[in-house]
């Protein structure tokens, strides 16, 4: 029952902070709406048992990702004329609309089959010792996908001297 | 009682939030954000199934959270697809003095 509750609260807030980031005009205003999203999406994790993905999402999106973005907005400092009119044109409807029907069409065909058998709705209680703590998500990294994870390690230090080396302009 | 269709429907609707934001706004930050969105829609869809398995009989101790490890991974892609990206905008902004995607037109034929 809390579960249920919980979940339309979130579910709210995510639509509902996930709607201003598109349809806000100031940059700022939909970076703070995208924080209020990502603090949402965390609790929607949590009702998951997913512990460590909810506080990595707080941790790496909502304070890393968002204060980078909320920087680079800062050092752009936008003014209003910068900012640009947006422009409410058929094209663009158009665009939305077929976005939105190719995403629901999808939805609808994948989704039909896909649980038609019996759930295996897992209580929490049945779910393996540990599901989605610290201790067995680390396990099921360092001993099935080794390789990827110091790859990623790789990836981010490149990520980093790259990003470095574009915004610097002179070297 | 909330079961996995509920998530996978949060899911797909954020994902569609996220695809309308790109195609519509001409801000590339705001398009960049939107990326964002669509990223942890996938990420919303990776932990359904992996708390909801489709398998009948039990996840083997590899597929046992498999999914919560595909999410770390897309979370430090995600991580760095901003970093690039936001270090992009802030070069193009230096020279043409504008975050409008529809200005950016050297490319186009």
């Amino acid at each position: 029952m809390a579960e249920t509750v919980l979940f339309w609260i979130f579910f709210a807030g995510v639509v509902g902070a996930g709607a201003q980031v598109v349809l806000r005009r100031n940059p700022i205003h939909a970076a703070m709406s995208l924080v209020a999203c990502f603090f949402f999406l965390a609790g929607v994790y949590l009702l998951l048992s997913a512990h460590l993905i909810a506080i990595l999402q707080v941790m790496v999106y909502a304070g890393a990702v968002m204060v980078l973005f909320v920087f680079v907005i800062l050092l752009l400092n936008l003014k209003e004329e910068e900012l640009g009119r947006e422009r409410v044109t058929v094209w663009k409807g158009i665009g939305a609309l077929a976005v939105a029907a190719s995403v629901g069409l999808i939805v609808v065909l994948a989704l039909r089959n896909a649980y038609s058998g019996p759930v295996r709705d897992l209580a929490v209680e049945q779910l393996p010792t540990g599901f989605g703590t610290v201790k067995a998500v680390g396990r099921a990294l360092y001993l099935f996908s080794v390789l990827p994870f110091e790859v990623t390690s790789l990836l981010l230090t490149v990520a980093i001297v790259g990003s470095v080396v574009v915004a610097k302009g002179k070297i | 009682m909330v079961g996995p269709l509920h998530y996978l429907f949060l899911g797909a609707v954020l994902f569609a939030l996220g695809g309308v934001g790109v195609v519509v706004r001409r801000n590339a930050l705001i398009v960049l954000m939107s990326i964002e969105l669509m990223l942890n829609a996938v990420n919303l869809t990776f932990l359904t199934f992996s708390r909801f398995p489709l398998v009948k009989s039990a996840p083997t101790q590899a597929g046992f959270l498999s999914g919560h490890t595909a999410v770390f991974f897309v979370i430090a892609v995600a991580a760095a697809e901003a970093a690039v990206g936001l270090a992009i905008v802030i070069a193009v902004f230096r020279s043409r003095s504008s975050v409008n995607v529809d200005e950016f037109d050297t490319l186009k034929f």
